[in-house]
């Protein structure tokens, strides 16, 4: 039978807040065990909590970010249930009424088709501590750095049918929240996290079949080998008439396969109530019009805007409007060098290619975007070819300076001047005769071949530095 | 000395007819010599005691005093105190030193008034009877035969024995007013969010408030000016600006419109109680108010909805007591589940075991709709009688209880009759209002209290009718024989 594969994520992205979303206390990631908790986070008796505004401006962006409708009052509840890393044996979250409604997000797939993915709604939490099950002599230890770090909750609706999907999802989402400022992305450090909702239907069926759920898988490449195989473990399953049991599963990326984790019929009954101790989140229409004008123009925006302003491919655009840095590199480049085509090359190709290459980020580049440029700049202006406008990129790398610095202290100036171009052309005419014999007897097809020959001798003689536009045409009078 | 009330101290202090350290060696005398009899405190304070009075009394000296600098202060053991035992009447809690003081305690102390000790509650303030502490059951100063009342018992018990001259206190559903009343003194429950609750133990989140207990309504003002105000670090803490509540003490009851709810005065009520509060009205009338009969109609879903919705909050609010990171933990735990379970159980008593129970159930999937969602309405709706009761009186009055105080052990197996006591209390915190218990009279010798309730925000009205009535009465002043006190 054809399977279609149904797939809902839930991402659970930490916020770039200063400090917890209750409590005063900091985030830095990596810090030593239990020393960003303060009396708050370790639920000591009569400590309360205190909402982060600055959490509830970041969800109110990422809303805004996806047009979708903002909770004007949004309320907290208890999640309540026993673990030694949540100190309250409650979460605080939001159940009922969340900060964050209905709303669209755009995703561009690698063959550059576009799909609407609907967001069923955002909300606020807390993240919960850490357990360590190593290193305790059977024991287990906890640290609560991490208890009560600020967490946006986004949930899809199953409006996501494939592996490739769920990745341009994640990678647009994490470009969405990046340029927004309201979080690192970093998942590797667990700023974002993501739950599979999958399940398979045969084509064609409206009903969606049983689903099973993946537990925080925390990278993109874990996600597709995620549903890749929980779609395989599902199909086998029902091909052979059998039936999915709704449970929840764990990616192990070391054995590459899920596992379940517990099963739904014996999980918590989390008493969901509205948690006392703090207000409703109540805003205004001004609040949110205010932080409206601070957001910044949004990925798709961009890309669409690159395509028109710039005459860029689709494809293009997408990468270089792919992170903020990364776009605000490419237009100081355009601002520096007035190319957009060519600036779009050498950002993608030689930039990115030795980023790549050094697994760096765009904001680690030892190149900035004036520096780059510059260079481009010397090859409009036929300062130096493409070629050595490689070499010059290279030094720049190594920090030798900026372009005209480089090809002053290295020489590198194209030669144009129209006297030493025309020895030079003698020099090559007079020292291979017999070429010039050939080229004068040749007919035309010919002829364009034995000049790129009397080109290339050129250019060696001149290390690369004689302007070829002009050997051109040198050769062809002097030749004729 | 300590026959005097605040304000007498606080001149006394003043016109140094004595020392804050000879007035605190008093009251750590008292209570070596008394409290054996009443079990009113945990933990006594003594050595810094007296040096928090070196410290007033140097202040006292400098004529940078407050009306509360040197005044010994006794401070219900729900309310977190720096570096001292804070136990919340719990096994649970045996161990726990605090390493932050509650905002109250720092009011308290920047304003220079000294902790006397922690005083006896029932455990994690659930009970009207202070017989359910891990620390033993306080007695009544009039007959320690009888319950002081609950959750503050211990704080009542201190300042109607005289072992204190104020006390502080929470009140959830009633636990100021009633042994205020069944002690035979004075307290008052604020508006919902007046006193910050920060570092006062959590029984039920959005019914806790913190009050104080002492011999006069002119004593609870001047406590009052000390507790309230905006606190930033609790987010249900009020905005409103404070009052001096002294300041309005005196003014005459002319035209005052008192509304008697019908519901508090039928059936249920104690004959003799009742002949004791329409006697007290009868003198606040005279003073010029006018009595109008009232009804709060909806007063028949009170207990059923405090019983939903507090025990609801508190098995959540309880669930930090949990063996990981501080109090009681159980031995040798072969496991998480067995360190949860035999934590729990060994370290809460049955009533809190009762009502974590409860609460669980009442939040349960499946039975949410049914209990705490209706509660919720009905919640609502005990409000709006108290709002649409102000429509046409200032403030209103009744019993505090049904009864003056009962025999220890009299009701301790019966939770249902226990619950009954708070019948007349619960629904002003339900309604977030301030209350208060005035002392009204005896009834075979036990104390009777008379109940006024205010508007929110309207504690200087209900202190300024208790002032005008204590200024008229003298129930405020008679003190308990038993015990060897005079």
């Amino acid at each position: 039978m054809q399977w279609e594969t149904v797939i809902g994520l839930e991402v659970h992205l930490q916020l770039a807040t200063k400090s917890k979303i209750f409590s005063g206390s900091s985030i830095t990631f990596g810090a030593e065990a239990n020393t960003q908790a303060s009396a708050v986070d370790l639920a000591m008796p009569g400590m309360l909590p205190v909402l982060n505004e600055q959490a509830v401006r970041m969800a109110v962006m990422f809303g805004l970010g996806i047009g979708a409708n903002i909770g004007m009052r949004s309320v907290f509840d208890r999640k309540n249930y026993f673990y030694p890393d949540l100190p309250k044996g409650y979460q605080i979250s939001q159940f009922a009424d969340p900060i964050v409604g209905e709303g669209q997000f755009e995703i561009q797939l690698e063959d550059g088709s576009i799909r609407q993915i609907g967001i069923t709604r955002a909300h606020l939490e807390e993240d919960a501590g850490k357990s360590l099950h190593e290193d305790f002599h059977g024991m287990s230890g906890i640290d609560l750095n991490r208890a009560g770090t600020p967490l946006l909750e986004i949930v899809s609706e199953p409006d996501i049918r494939s592996s490739e999907e769920a990745v341009a999802y994640l990678k647009a989402m994490h470009s969405l929240v990046t340029y927004l400022g309201i979080s690192d992305g970093n998942m590797a450090e667990g700023s974002m996290r993501c739950d599979i909702n999958i399940s398979l239907r045969p084509v064609g069926q409206v009903e969606y079949g049983t689903r099973a759920e993946i537990k925080n898988v925390n990278s993109f490449r874990f996600v597709e080998r995620a549903i890749r195989h929980e779609v395989e473990r599902q199909a086998d399953i029902l091909e052979d008439g059998g039936k999915i049991v709704q449970e929840t599963r764990l990616y192990d990326a070391d054995r590459d396969e899920t596992r379940p984790m517990r099963s739904k019929e014996v999980a918590n009954d989390y008493r969901y109530f509205p948690e006392p101790d703090l207000l409703p989140i109540v805003i205004d229409e001004a609040y949110v019009a205010a932080i409206g004008k601070t957001l910044p123009e949004l990925p798709t925006a961009k890309r669409n805007r690159f395509i028109k302003q710039y005459s860029l491919s689709a494809y293009d655009a997408s990468v270089l409007a792919g992170s903020r840095a990364l776009a605000d590199y490419y237009e100081t480049v355009v601002a520096a060098c007035e190319d957009a085509k060519i600036a779009a090359n050498w950002v993608q190709v030689e930039l990115l290619g030795q980023l790549n290459k050094n697994e760096q980020a765009i904001g680690d580049s030892p190149v900035t975007a004036n520096q780059l440029g510059g260079l481009i700049a010397r090859i409009l202006d036929n300062s130096i070819s493409g070629k050595i406008a490689k070499q010059v990129f290279e030094a720049m790398w190594q920090g030798e300076g900026t372009a005209d610095e480089i090809i002053a202290a290295k020489g590198l100036q194209q030669v144009s001047d129209t006297g030493a171009l025309e020895a030079m052309v003698d020099e090559v005419i007079a020292a291979n005769t017999a070429q010039v014999e050939q080229y004068q007897a040749a007919d035309d097809a010919k002829r364009k071949k034995l000049l790129g020959f009397f080109v290339g001798q050129i250019m060696k003689a001149s290390k690369g530095q004689a302007n070829p536009q002009m050997i051109n045409q040198l050769l062809a009078k002097k030749l004729a | 000395m300590h026959e005097q009330t605040v304000a007498q101290l606080a001149q006394g202090l003043r016109d140094k007819s004595f020392t804050s350290v000879e007035l605190t060696r008093a009251y750590l005398q008292r209570i070596s010599e008394l409290d054996q009899n009443y079990n009113a405190f945990i933990t006594v304070n003594e050595e810094n005691a007296l040096n928090a009075a070196r410290t007033a009394d140097q202040r006292l000296a400098s004529g940078e005093a407050t009306p509360l600098t040197g005044i010994p202060v006794a401070h219900k053991d729900i309310f977190c105190t720096r570096g001292m035992l804070t136990s919340c009447g719990s096994k649970m809690l045996g161990n726990f030193v605090p390493p932050y003081d509650a905002t109250v305690i720092s009011r308290f102390n920047e304003a220079g008034a000294i902790i006397l000790g922690k005083t006896n509650l029932d455990e994690f303030a659930m009970g009207s009877s202070n017989e359910n502490s891990h620390y033993g059951p306080v007695k009544n100063p009039w007959d320690t035969s009888l319950v002081p009342g609950g959750s503050s018992g211990g704080s009542a018990a201190a300042v109607a024995a005289m072992l204190a001259p104020a006390a502080t206190g929470t009140d959830t559903g009633g636990s100021i007013r009633q042994p205020a009343a069944f002690c035979g003194i004075t307290g008052l429950k604020p508006t919902y969010g007046r006193v910050s609750r920060l570092g006062m133990i959590a029984y039920a989140s959005s019914l806790d408030q913190g009050g104080p207990l002492a011999r006069t309504a002119q004593d609870c003002a001047l406590l009052l000016n000390t507790m309230a105000g905006h606190d930033p670090l609790d987010s249900t803490s009020a905005v409103n600006a404070v009052e001096d509540y002294t300041l309005s003490l005196n003014k005459n009851l002319q035209g005052l419109k008192i509304g008697l709810p019908r519901e508090y005065f039928g059936e249920g009520l104690d004959s003799a109680t009742g002949e004791q509060v329409r006697a007290a009205l009868k003198e606040l009338e005279a003073q010029g108010a006018s009595l109008v009969d009232i009804s709060l109609p909806n007063s028949d879903l009170t207990i059923p909805a405090y019983y939903i919705i507090a025990p609801a909050e508190a098995s959540t609010n309880l669930s930090r007591f949990d063996g990981v990171r501080y109090g009681h933990r159980c031995a040798d735990p072969e496991n998480l589940h067995d360190l949860y379970t035999r934590t729990r159980e060994e370290g809460f008593g049955d009533e809190v075991k009762r009502r974590i129970l409860v609460g669980t159930y009442a939040l349960s999937a499946g039975y949410y709709d049914a209990y705490y969602k209706k509660a919720q309405q009905a919640r609502r709706l005990i409000k709006n009688d108290f709002m649409d009761a102000f429509e046409r009186v200032d403030i209103i009055a009744g019993p505090t209880t049904p009864g003056p105080a009962f025999g220890l052990g009299a009701k301790s197996d019966d939770p249902i009759a226990m619950y009954l006591e708070d019948v007349y209390t619960l629904a002003v915190n339900l309604a977030g209002l301030p209350g208060m218990s005035v002392p009204a009279g005896f009834v075979d010798s036990k104390p009777v209290g008379l109940q006024l309730i205010g508007p929110h925000f309207g504690e200087a009205q209900l202190l300024n009718v208790a002032h005008r009535f204590q200024q008229a009465t003298d129930w405020h002043t008679r003190s308990p024989q038993a015990g060897g006190v005079v």
